[in-house]
């Protein structure tokens, strides 16, 4: 075996290939939830533009998706993230408790630092075959939910909130027939998974379960023929849902060290702009803006939203009662089983 | 076939057993890669081609062939130098190694992959030096790389060291006898007679170091055209609906594997001879 005397070259060779992948400019990672994947996809592209035309200089924007806690997890364990755009707010906060952001992240930028909404909606098939209209057809034996994992994934905890939300209004704000009521949701899940996406590859693709607890916005991919099976889906709107915050902030402390603090705000500010907004829009989220969301008002109609601060009481306190361990989901999730 | 009367078994049960075995086959092999490379080629070969040629695609499977390229020569030495000591010393806690480089094979690749977070994490045992130093291994290149090389480590050592032991030291004590070097007994003598079990070895650790996907995952960060190797890429395509574009790097890796088969084959067939 002579060529084992070429190994080091190859090695070195090899490192330095890698090396040569990273081009100049101005880098940004973005470290996003499952959804937005298309959304940022055109983001990216039209923020570079924006800011080349602005400061002329290059900007590239590098995108990580996975579910929304495990992303938070990433980035406290070391993901050098510059901006993160989660689906909801306990996730920034647990970064922030790990000292890379600061504390009072949520008031830097308009609207609770969120410049796009979505709500939660129902996914059926074709013709509805299941009768599904409201929350009370998913308590019905017989019907298979698909949601997600509330533990890994951010759209899972809004999905999981919003049936409670409706139970405590339904019943008069009776926490114990609220919770029989959303135990038996979640009796009638044959599969967790963990992000917003795999789900929805789940009902979609495996054609497993009848009805699809999602975001609005990967609910009208799915009715949109987005996902390649177009006319095969329908979208059944709850009469009460909540209203979902995704927020988006600067991760302070690596953009400090990567310099990159005036560019990662510039981006998320260009979210608010008209531009961003008409993006968000057409990618099927709720825009802030009044004048953009009365354009898609036919595809986003208005529903009656409740907010998480209203029903209970921020998300502190959500993800205390809820989904900690031991917490109210792990005890109806555990004896549904 | 001289040994078909040996066989008590009557031709009916022979041909069932045969016909269940190929049917296994057809269904769990060759139906499922056939179809991935059907799905593949489903929108054309113009948008195979365009799927391969994405900077994305292309950036994944340059970090996984470079993964490979340095976890394989890492563990081919490795491999040597273990399965050498085991199969010529003997020495106290020999078997306690033996078990120790099988650990990378019972242990699952989701533990394999958190041990380096544990390690170099931003709050692991390292992190903080690594944060102050500005050196990078976690959710970059050298985390894959350290993976891939975990999982790997003991393909090649498992090869070599039965090997190894049932060929015994006679022959290399010939060569020392007659006045040969060390380094002349190993180039000259040893490796000759352990070549195609180390090729067989580093074809599998090549094989398994290219598609390995929990540690891997767990380690990368999942950031496009940076970290996605090939297998992280396919999980991404697929999670966001582009099937074809999925199944055509999906296809590049049952390529290798299907490459990987002929090369072994073409070993057996050597070495058998």
């Amino acid at each position: 075996m002579r060529n084992m005397r070429f190994l080091p070259a190859m090695m070195i060779g090899a490192l330095l290939w890698t090396g040569s992948v990273h081009a100049a400019g101005i880098k940004l990672l973005n470290v996003s939830y499952d959804p937005t994947r298309e959304l940022y996809q055109d983001v990216n592209g039209a923020f570079a533009k924006s800011w080349k035309a602005r400061t002329g200089q290059d900007v590239a924007i590098q995108q990580s998706h996975g579910g929304s806690g495990k992303q938070a997890r990433s980035v406290i364990d070391g993901l050098e993230a510059d901006v993160v755009t989660l689906a909801l707010a306990y996730d920034v906060d647990a970064i922030a408790n790990s000292g890379l952001i600061a504390k009072n992240w949520q008031t830097r930028l308009a609207n609770n630092s969120t410049p796009y909404t979505s709500t939660i909606v129902f996914l059926v098939r074709k013709g509805n075959p299941k009768k599904i209209k409201d929350w009370d057809d998913l308590a019905r034996p017989g019907v298979a939910v698909i949601t997600p994992n509330p533990k890994t994934s951010g759209g899972a905890r809004w999905n999981y909130l919003a049936a409670w939300g409706y139970a405590l209004h339904k019943f008069g704000n009776d926490p114990n027939k609220a919770k029989d009521f959303v135990a038996k949701i979640y009796k009638n899940v044959p599969v967790l998974d963990t992000g917003a996406r795999g789900a929805t590859v789940t009902f979609v693709e495996r054609g497993i379960g009848d009805v699809l607890i999602a975001w609005e916005n990967e609910a009208l991919l799915a009715v949109k023929g987005e996902m390649g099976a177009k006319g095969d889906f329908q979208i059944v709107a709850p009469s009460i849902s909540i209203l979902a915050e995704p927020p988006v902030t600067v991760v302070d402390k690596v953009a400090a060290k990567h310099k990159t603090t005036q560019v990662a705000t510039a981006y998320l500010q260009f979210l608010y702009t008209p531009e961003g907004q008409e993006i968000a829009a057409r990618h099927y989220y709720r825009p802030r803006n009044e004048q953009v969301a009365a354009k898609y008002a036919a595809q986003l109609p208005k529903l009656q939203l409740f907010t998480i601060d209203q029903v209970f009481g921020g998300w502190a306190k959500a993800q205390q009662t809820h989904f900690a361990d031991g917490g109210v989901f792990d005890q109806i999730y555990g004896a549904g089983r | 076939m001289a040994d078909g009367a040996a066989l008590t078994e009557p031709r009916l049960v022979r041909w069932l057993l045969t016909g269940a075995a190929l049917a296994f086959l057809g269904v769990f092999l060759f139906v499922p890669l056939a179809l991935v490379f059907a799905k593949a080629l489903a929108d054309g070969f113009g948008a195979y081609v365009e799927a391969i040629r994405e900077p994305v695609a292309l950036a994944a499977v340059r970090l996984t062939l470079t993964a490979a390229a340095i976890a394989v020569p890492v563990n081919l030495l490795f491999g040597l130098a273990a399965a050498w000591s085991i199969a010529k010393f003997r020495f106290p806690g020999k078997n306690l190694l033996i078990t120790l480089i099988d650990l990378p094979f019972s242990v699952s690749p989701v533990i394999s992959g958190m041990i380096y977070v544990l390690l170099f994490g931003a709050h692991g045992i390292f992190g903080p030096w690594l944060q102050a130093h500005d050196v990078k291994i976690i959710f970059a290149v050298p985390g894959i790389v350290l993976a891939t090389i975990f999982v790997t480590s003991p393909m090649v050592a498992r090869e070599l060291i039965p090997l190894m032991q049932s060929q015994g030291n006679d022959e290399e004590e010939a060569a020392l006898t007659l006045g040969a070097s060390g380094l002349q007994t190993f180039f000259r003598v040893s490796l000759p007679k352990i070549r195609w079990g180390l090729l067989y070895g580093v074809v599998l650790c090549n094989a398994r170091a290219m598609g390995e996907f929990g540690a891997v995952s767990v380690v990368s960060g999942h950031i496009r055209g940076a970290t996605n190797t090939m297998p992280l890429h396919v999980e991404i395509l697929y999670n966001e609906y582009q099937f074809s574009a999925a199944f055509a790097v999906a296809s590049l890796l049952a390529l290798l594997a299907l490459v990987t088969l002929a090369i072994k084959s073409v070993i057996e067939w050597r070495t058998a001879r």
